[in-house]
């Protein structure tokens, strides 16, 4: 555990959550969510928790955006205003 | 975007196909060693979701047609069914086989059969094995079934805007 390290992604992992909840548009804030699952895998790692960084990575970044697309393909890309 | 969304379904790209054609079984493979390649207990819930997530780069890379070719829908509640029934009926099988007091569910180090044959300890002879591949197989099932439930949904979206 190196704690430059853990500073600077966490660092972009807050600055990645509050672009996700800031942004209009639905489709990249699904890929702002799976770019912040990628990052929280890479702290579990980093943390030396090898499994619970491949399942973040698993099901964050891999299966929960295939679901969230699957689901945003059924209604409208833009949020409304 | 002036492309109807079937269209764009339809296009497939050589490149995804062949890298999903090449790391499939790969990534299978993963899954089975997170389940049962280690040492220690656990890990079911991880493999299962490494196993589900290649099947969903299966149906992302070949379309929904083939997927459902290769796992029918309806195998879905067989596999969950199954494994909770090797999640639970292996302690309860084992407890009444071994009903001396040395079997304890999920306590599996403890069966005789271990000591006798030998192997990790903390499987207890390949009944943790058993267990973990029941829970892999029950969330790789349960995830395999909701992404299911969206593609059809989806599907029947479109076929109603195309009757409208």
């Amino acid at each position: 555990m190196i704690i430059p390290i853990d500073l600077a992604l966490l660092f972009f992992i807050v600055v990645i959550a509050i672009a996700a909840i800031t942004t209009k548009d639905l489709l990249a804030a699904i890929v702002l969510l799976s770019a912040y699952s990628f990052l929280m895998a890479c702290v579990w790692v980093e943390m030396n928790a090898v499994d619970v960084g491949f399942t973040e990575a698993a099901i964050g970044a891999g299966v929960t955006t295939a679901f969230m697309i699957a689901a945003l393909s059924r209604t409208a890309r833009w949020e409304e205003k | 975007m002036s492309l109807s969304t079937e269209k764009r379904i339809q296009e497939r790209d050589v490149v995804i196909q062949t890298i999903a054609k090449l790391m499939i079984p790969f990534i299978q493979l993963f899954g089975l060693y997170v389940m049962i390649g280690t040492e220690g207990a656990g890990g079911g819930f991880q493999g299962g979701t490494v196993l589900a997530a290649s099947f969903i780069l299966l149906v992302v890379a070949f379309g929904i047609d083939k997927g459902r070719m290769k796992m029918p829908e309806g195998w879905n509640a067989v596999f969950k069914s199954l494994g909770l029934y090797l999640y639970a009926g292996v302690g309860g099988l084992l407890c009444i086989i071994f009903s001396l007091g040395k079997a304890e569910y999920l306590n599996y180090c403890a069966i005789p059969l271990a000591k006798i044959i030998g192997g990790p300890a903390t499987r207890g002879f390949w009944v943790g094995n058993i267990v973990e591949v029941g829970i892999g197989v029950t969330v790789m099932a349960a995830f395999v079934s909701i992404f299911y439930d969206l593609v059809r949904k989806e599907e029947s979206v479109e076929e109603g805007g195309a009757e409208e």
